[in-house]
């Protein structure tokens, strides 16, 4: 070692410099953040802990176990199920078309992808009902069919359906433009075919952001009300959804029967978020370590 | 302005980046860093900017304590590895940022900012490119932009953080005796960032080999390069061949191959590190060592002929090379296959677990004793 | 791509099958509905459109909707961007944390939003209980009706901008750091034209959600007509008393915000794939 500097000067902390951030406003913008977290998303949080806390078990276990609640939340999971897979294979078309191919129109299409989260829920939820009502534009062709939509379960997956469809494609779309051509071309050129080429080398790397995009979608569509209660006619053990069970408790001015459903419900959210951000860490820490 | 680095260390979570290290960078000299990736480098060069601060340990310039000095107020030119050129603001604007951002006080009138701007893009022959947007630049303008924009506050300190990474060779080669000529221009105290042993070599005054977040060796070029002192240092700069082996009644042996150490009685295991230039080829074994090696690949571009070997009858974890003269080997013709001897001429001897090497020299054979030097 | 390199899906048959259903199916969820909303609104001519839309009640529903939104989206704005500096810029303990809990938004159903904050601000509620005292209601008033707007629209500027900030790291600040700006000016000159597009379709998004937030607000604002009706409430009521023509020219209204995001969304995409400007030149040395 060349040298060393001189040792009689102690090398003592000064003073608390050394940790400084070097980029400035930490401070500042994690203050604001936190203040802004607690006060907005934690603190209303509270209201419910208290308003459950001051019921009894039993009361608690009688009220979110009443049948019409117990067959609101099947209505809701079901609903929410089917309406999530279906983005699944709607979802992934989209974004394949939309990453693979050239077409007119293609920007457009692009565009109207996101129109389920620019446009308010209300406006969705007349819309597709009046679509779908035994004179509306597609309910007639249907009605024919002998497919109801309109004030069934049905209706429900549509609307659930329709709010929650940028979720796959956002998430599937970001990973299919970044698959290499390369190992797509090896495959293909090997004379494997297409059928193959996708099961063996493009679905490993997209089915991850594929299952994210539909955790989410399904996420979203548990809580989906203002698109729902339009179309879902909310006929009692038929097809009412759970959102709507809290906000009927609510109009009976029954707040303790409305927050202990909607504890339920958002013990239920919270675990399905913090789930899908562990897998969705676990996942690119995977891709980032090869 | 000089550097003393006194006694950083650093730890990233459970890694430790650097332990410890103690250094003197001499005022007015291009020092390199030199290591491979996770050697610690990058971060000693952040931490004597500022923008990265130490667990323990001091940074002096010029003998003063800047350790709590925020980088705002260090007074050192930084060029960033991607150059980190601000891209919403043309070539012009890039340069004047530093200068723009002084106090009241100590900015410049307008006319002036301009004015040291055009001289920074003389400097720079840039001067047609004032008003481009970063994007629209290729590497090597975009590096000397970087530059020009870091010594336009003039500093006492220049910091490159491998600053010829992203370049392709030709460019790179131009930007270096470039820079090499602009840092002799104005002597500002410069330290580099690279994992370039050639660049290290060529470019700097002193350099600092760094492996798992210490210093392994400082010296010139040509010093470190002669007498490296670590088998890793060793390994690092430039090709070596090695013959690992049990020292054995006054010889180092391993299956076929043996080369004579006089005077080494103790048995233990050592190896013997050779560079290109200490070994020489021969039809037949020398007098003081017989390392039979079969010819691989004849390389002939460059200054000199490259022969590629491997190891017949014993073994060795990377090929051997040894250089001819072209002359030479018009004269012996050695060829794809053949068997041929190595001899040493100078040898490198790391014996046990002690890091300094013993160097030795067959050519003082007349004495009794191998001289070591 | 061309056919030399052929890759999954470029026969022209699948192609040309995959394209077709996708757009048809895309024509039916997605664009005739649009569609619908304005043949709806206009069903009865311009006349009663134009009628529907000036309606003493529908004019205080969308004042009442801009100035809900015109609080929002300041707030959130302000609230995004530092989240996102803070997140993006260093490390620090339970950062991973801040930035799943701001998702929270996204995963709540918007009536158990409402519920939430009637539960706290309520008369019955710890905190709205206290207030009362001081005469201040905030439920079932404009107030109510902002914070839930607040709640449910927070994650998205930040959504915007913590990807893009992360992928363009903190180089050009250090930098900035370096050269001695201070830290407005490193953020006014640095980071601001650097996440601009980005920034403004965060507003955009946050301000569509703003005005057509349904769940959460009907929940807390007692859908008093001429009062507390926002411009989604009020499509409700119209819906509800069967004037759906009415309805569906407020409705309307809110569908032209949300084509409108739509647009910028696209302009903001196509800024942003596009270099600062164009025409790479070659080396001039």
């Amino acid at each position: 070692m060349s040298a060393s500097a001189n040792p009689s000067v102690a090398p003592v902390r000064r003073f608390s410099g050394r940790s400084k951030r070097v980029l400035p406003g930490f401070g500042l913008s994690l203050g604001i953040s936190l203040f802004f977290v607690s006060l907005v998303l934690l603190l209303p949080i509270t209201g419910l802990v208290i308003e459950t806390s001051g019921m009894t078990w039993d009361q608690f276990v009688f009220t979110i176990t009443d049948p019409r609640v117990v067959e609101s939340y099947k209505v809701t999971l079901w609903t929410a199920l089917a309406a999530s897979l279906f983005n699944g294979f709607f979802g992934l078309l989209l974004a394949w078309i939309l990453v693979r191919y050239e077409f007119p129109g293609k920007r457009i299409v692009d565009a109207f992808v996101d129109l389920p989260f620019a446009l308010p829920t209300a406006v969705a939820g007349i819309t597709l009902a009046t679509l779908f009502a035994q004179n509306g534009w597609y309910g007639q062709w249907l009605a024919k069919l002998g497919i109801e939509v309109a004030f069934t379960p049905l209706g429900i997956v549509v609307a659930m359906a329709f709010t929650s469809i940028p979720f796959v494609v956002r998430t599937v779309q970001p990973v299919l433009e970044e698959l290499s051509p390369a190992d797509e071309e090896a495959a293909v050129s090997l004379g494997a075919s297409d059928g193959r080429v996708f099961r063996k080398v493009i679905f490993p790397s997209l089915w991850p952001a594929l299952v994210t995009g539909i955790a989410l979608s399904f996420t979203r569509s548990l809580g989906e009300f203002g698109a729902i209660i339009f179309i879902a006619g909310n006929t009692p053990y038929v097809s009412e959804v759970t959102s709507l069970m809290v906000f009927i408790r609510l109009q009976e001015y029954d707040y303790a029967a409305a927050s202990a459903i909607a504890s339920v419900v958002l013990l239920a959210s919270l675990v399905l978020l913090f789930a899908i951000n562990l897998w969705q860490g676990r996942y690119l820490r995977r891709l980032e370590g090869r | 302005m000089s550097i003393t680095i006194d006694r950083i260390s650093k730890t990233f979570g459970r890694f430790q980046a650097l332990r410890d290290v103690a250094l003197e960078i001499p005022e007015g000299k291009l020092t390199a860093l030199l290591g491979p990736s996770g050697s610690g480098k990058t971060t000693l060069l952040r931490i004597i900017a500022g923008l990265e601060s130490s667990d323990s340990g001091r940074i002096l310039f010029g003998g003063e304590d800047v350790s709590s000095l925020h980088v705002r107020n260090r007074n050192i030119g930084f060029v960033f590895q991607h150059y980190a050129l601000f891209r919403h603001l043309t070539v012009a604007e890039n340069i004047a940022f530093g200068l723009e951002s002084l106090p009241r006080r100590q900015r410049p009138s307008k006319p002036e900012i301009r004015q040291r701007v055009a001289k920074l893009l003389e400097m720079i022959q840039l001067p047609q490119l004032a008003d481009r947007y970063p994007a629209q630049l290729s590497g090597g303008q975009k590096q000397r932009v970087a530059l020009a924009r870091a010594l336009a506050t003039q500093p006492r300190i220049l910091l490159l953080d491998e600053p010829f990474g992203a370049l392709d060779a030709k460019v790179r080669k131009d930007l270096r005796r470039w820079l090499r000529a602009l840092h002799d221009e104005f002597h500002f105290t410069s330290i580099f960032v690279t994992h370039d042993q050639e660049e290290a070599l060529e470019l700097s005054d002193q350099v600092v080999v760094m492996s798992q977040g210490q210093v392994e060796q400082v010296n010139t070029p040509t010093e470190l390069y002669a007498k490296p002192e670590s088998r890793f240092v060793f390994d690092f700069l430039g090709h070596v061949n090695v013959l690992s082996g049990v020292v054995r009644g006054q010889k180092l042996v391993q299956g076929d191959a043996w080369v004579s150490l006089p005077g080494n009685r103790s048995e233990q295991e050592a190896q013997l590190y050779l560079r290109p230039h200490e070994v020489h080829l021969a039809r037949a074994p020398d007098a003081h060592a017989r390392l039979p090696l079969r010819i691989d690949a004849v390389s002939l571009i460059g200054s000199e002929v490259r022969i590629e070997l491997v190891p017949e009858g014993w073994q060795s974890n990377e090929i051997w090379e040894v250089g001819m003269s072209h002359n030479e080997f018009a004269r012996q013709n050695p060829s794809r296959g053949e068997l041929w001897y190595g001899v040493p001429d100078i040898g490198h001897l790391f014996s046990g677990d002690n890091g300094q090497p013993k160097t030795v020299d067959w050519h003082c054979r007349d004495v009794a004793k191998a001289c070591n030097i | 791509m061309a056919n030399a390199h052929r890759r999954v899906g470029d026969q022209p048959w699948v192609r040309r099958s995959l394209i077709g259903t996708a757009l048809l199916l895309a024509m039916f969820m997605l664009v005739i509905p649009v569609v619908v909303i304005f043949a709806q609104a206009l069903s009865a001519g311009w006349s009663t459109f134009a009628d529907n839309v000036t309606d003493q009640y529908t004019l205080h529903a969308i004042g009442l909707t801009l100035f809900v939104a015109a609080l929002t989206v300041p707030l959130n704005l302000v609230f995004g961007t530092a989240l996102a500096w803070s997140v993006t810029r260093f490390h620090f303990p339970g950062r991973k944390l801040l930035i799943t809990l701001i998702d929270i938004p996204f995963a709540v159903s918007p009536v158990i939003a409402g519920l939430l904050y009637l539960l706290l601000y309520g008369r019955n509620g710890w905190l709205g209980g206290w207030l009362a005292n001081y005469d201040v209601q905030l439920m079932f008033s404009w107030p109510g009706i902002v914070m839930v707007t607040v709640f449910v629209t927070c994650p998205f500027v930040a959504r915007e901008l913590i990807p893009l900030m992360q992928q363009q790291g903190s180089e050009e600040e250090e930098a900035g750091v370096v050269l001695g700006a201070s830290g407005w000016r490193i953020f006014r000159k640095i980071t601001l034209p650097n996440i601009k597009w980005a920034l403004i379709y965060g507003v955009v998004l946050t301000n569509a959600r703003a005005v057509g937030e349904f769940g959460a607000v009907s929940v807390v604002s007692g859908n008093v007509r001429g009062e507390t009706n926002t411009l989604p409430l009020h499509v409700e009521l119209l819906y509800q008393d069967y004037n759906v023509v009415g309805a569906f020219a407020s409705a309307s209204l809110l569908a032209a915000i949300a084509m409108l995001t739509l647009v910028v969304k696209a302009f903001v995409e196509w800024r942003q794939s596009r270099p600062i400007v164009s025409t790479p030149e070659k080396e001039v040395s």
